[in-house]
């Protein structure tokens, strides 16, 4: 994470006339530095001859649009015009499935195109992706590069784009900013839950949705019971998880054990090691996991109260599952879109103790939703901030002390 | 190229303060109209007697500040760069002046759609260089348009001061060398780019400034403005010049003085392009290039100046 440097957002500006003899341009660099701007002079020509006009490219810098479109306002007043001042370049898709060539690529920051001279907010933002642009209602939306469809109109090249760098020092999120590095193994967890606790408060009050994605060492550490708190308490507006995590969840509701191990006494149990296949064979034979509920076969853990609670729960596969429990979606491009759908609304998203579902998810947010990124294993929180989901707050350490705590702090007191 | 100076004016038939759209108008103080025509006419005998010929553009009911002649166009050469007004009241004057500049052997010059130019009131030439200024009335795109289209030099000056709205409110040029400006009505930029290409200016004291003493008409010698200006016609006087007062408060009520109601169809004294026209109509037929020293009707630069 960067967190230290301000964001900058530049545009390249010309001017051009007898901008020397008539102190226009040193009017327009001196606007730009007592307007908080930065400038960097990227081409000067000098007229040759008196009444030769000279001609400057300069590059206008701050540290958010508000800042440089009030920059850019007032110096345009003294010819100084944006040499990008063009709107969005489109082409139409040519096949389905893959973008025209010199697409213009996504990030997770907030996005904006020009449109006939009008910028327009780019909505289901999502980095990796290409924007696609609907002409009559002028709209414009992230579309991964699978579900682009032949004759849709796509951005191309980086005309009329604009990027909102997120503001970290924004107030809302000024509990967080005490933790400044991206990965926090010496600071004091206590206070960094009491504060996460905050934002999940916040979060839910303000009408925001609350993601968990979780992996089964939540199970594994005998995590559930905590996790079932928070869902019964309304914390848990969207739970994303693998084969893994629900099967081991009723594994233990079905076995009270998670892998075969016991979770009251931490003794592997005899067979034990077959307990999850017959789990998962039991659910498909019913026809699911709401099926199991339905009929009293499933009566406690994560998945049950997911169920009970209308939790919009996605299980999304991977090769290497046992199964899987008829829910987990196989296709990944499938589950990607669901995801997708599922995200809209969500503000705050707490990712427990798996790397792969972690990442998976941390590719689909835009960079304005709160990450918290619970795992023992420092990599998982540094791959997150690595591939662009710099808005992560990593807390190294086991799922289970975490947890407990956090339930404590929002003070679930019903079990 | 004939020497007569030739003004272009517009008699104050439908002269009035029918809206505001600069400071000094206020519909509850209206123009006295027939003084208004009287001083009108003092102006034109006063110019008609330096020998100039005075060209009249027909009033037009509705139009109330077309009286303003100054602000009908830029004059370089034979072409006539056409305002574009800024204010709707005065956009009805746009195909009136294109209409007469055509119809007297002119070259029009339209600039683009989108920009603004208020002819002489912001485009005042002092020598080879184009003085003009912008942001209460013209925009700085059409000087750097007009210098692509002329190929001079055109010094920006930014006006900060809306009683001084027209570059020719507040700067005068006299000669190739030598104006007269107002300071406070510039920037400190604009002030230094004057202070640094015009080798000799006259300050006007704020209270001059607000008689109108920079809207200034020069031929020749003979430098006219309106009453209320003692101070600059003694500098004036000092320079070798011959200042002459008018009253002309009925037009001041309006925002405009003596160099408002008039345009020198001829291009201004000061306007260096004059003397290369003037060099090439010497030229005796056969030679490619002017030999001889082409001669100014202006006061030729002296010690002061």
């Amino acid at each position: 994470m960067s967190g230290e440097q301000p964001a900058r957002v530049s545009v390249d500006v010309e001017v051009s006339g007898h901008i020397i003899d008539s102190l226009i341009l040193p009017k327009i660099l001196d606007q730009i530095l007592t307007r908080g701007g930065r400038f960097e002079i990227k081409s000067f020509q000098i007229g040759q001859q008196r009444d030769d006009p000279s001609y400057a490219l300069i590059e206008v810098q701050a540290d958010q649009w508000s800042k440089l479109d009030e920059i850019l306002a007032s110096i345009a007043d003294h010819g100084a015009v944006p040499v990008n001042n063009l709107d969005c370049r489109l082409e139409a898709a040519d096949l389905d499935g893959a973008f025209p060539e010199g697409f213009y690529a996504t990030t997770n920051q907030r996005t904006e195109v020009r449109i006939d001279g009008q910028w327009i907010p780019v909505e289901d933002q999502e980095m990796d992706c290409g924007i696609v642009v609907d002409r009559q209602e002028r709209k414009a939306r992230c579309v991964a590069m699978a579900d682009v469809k032949k004759g849709q109109w796509v951005v191309v090249g980086y005309n009329g784009v604009r990027v909102y760098p997120q503001e970290r020092t924004a107030e809302r999120h000024s509990e967080f900013e005490f933790m400044t590095s991206a990965v926090s193994t010496e600071k004091p967890k206590g206070v960094a839950i009491r504060r996460i606790a905050t934002e999940m408060r916040q979060a839910r009050s303000e009408g925001g949705r609350i993601l968990v994605v979780a992996g089964p060492a939540v199970v594994h550490t005998g995590s559930g019971p905590h996790l079932c708190r928070l869902i019964r308490a309304g914390y848990v507006d969207v739970l994303f998880a693998g084969n893994a995590l629900a099967a081991h969840d009723i594994e233990e509701a079905l076995f009270g054990t998670s892998l075969g191990v016991r979770l009251d006494r931490g003794e592997i149990a005899e067979a034990g090691h077959e307990h999850h296949l017959r789990t998962i064979n039991r659910i498909r034979r019913v026809g699911g996991i709401r099926r199991a509920v339905e009929q009293g076969l499933l009566a406690r853990g994560i998945m049950f109260e997911c169920v009970r609670h209308g939790v919009d729960f996605l299980l999304a596969g991977s090769i290497r599952d046992d199964g899987p429990l008829p829910e987990v979606i196989t296709d990944v491009l499938e589950a990607q879109r669901l995801m997708r759908r599922k995200l809209r609304g969500v503000t705050f998203c707490l990712m427990l103790a798996t790397t792969l579902h972690s990442i998976a998810v941390g590719n689909l947010l835009p960079a304005w939703v709160r990450v918290v990124c619970v795992d023992i294993n420092p990599s998982t929180a540094i791959k997150l901030s690595d591939r662009g989901s710099i808005q992560t707050l990593g807390l190294v350490t086991d799922v289970e002390p975490f947890l407990r705590a956090l339930v404590d702090e929002l003070e679930i007191s019903d079990c | 190229m004939n020497d007569t100076p030739r003004i272009l004016m517009c008699p104050p038939d439908y002269y009035g303060i029918q809206y505001e759209i600069n400071p000094w108008m206020n519909r509850s103080r209206p123009a006295a109209h027939a003084e208004a025509c009287r001083q009108w006419e003092q102006l034109r005998r006063i110019l008609a007697d330096t020998g100039a010929t005075i060209e009249l553009l027909e009033p037009v009911p509705g139009l109330p500040d077309l009286v303003f002649t100054a602000n009908a166009a830029m004059i370089y050469q034979q072409t006539a760069y056409l305002s574009r007004f800024r204010h709707p009241e005065r956009q009805g004057e746009e195909p009136i002046n294109a209409r007469w500049f055509s119809e007297h052997g002119y070259r029009v010059e339209r600039l683009p759609e989108g920009y603004y130019f208020e002819g002489a009131g912001d485009a005042l030439f002092c020598g080879d260089t184009l003085y003009a200024g912008y942001r209460i009335r013209t925009d700085i795109r059409s000087h750097q348009y007009i210098s692509r289209k002329t190929g001079r030099r055109v010094i920006s000056l930014e006006l900060v001061d809306p009683y001084y709205y027209h570059l020719d409110t507040c700067f005068c040029p006299l000669n190739h060398e030598a104006a007269v400006y107002y300071p406070a009505a510039f920037d400190s930029y604009g002030q230094r780019a004057l202070r640094e290409n015009i080798p000799l200016l006259v300050e006007v004291q704020p209270e001059e400034a607000r008689h109108f003493a920079c809207n200034a008409v020069v031929v020749g010698r003979r430098v006219v403005t309106n009453t209320g200006c003692a101070r600059l016609h003694q500098e004036l006087r000092r320079l070798g010049f011959e200042p002459v007062e008018t009253p002309l408060s009925e037009f001041v009520k309006a925002g405009g003085s003596a160099k408002c109601l008039t345009l020198r169809l001829d291009g201004e004294d000061a306007a260096g392009w004059r003397r290369e026209a003037k060099a090439a109509d010497s030229v005796p037929a056969g030679l490619d290039s002017p030999s001889d020293t082409p001669h100014f009707d202006v006061p030729a630069a002296d010690g002061n100046l």
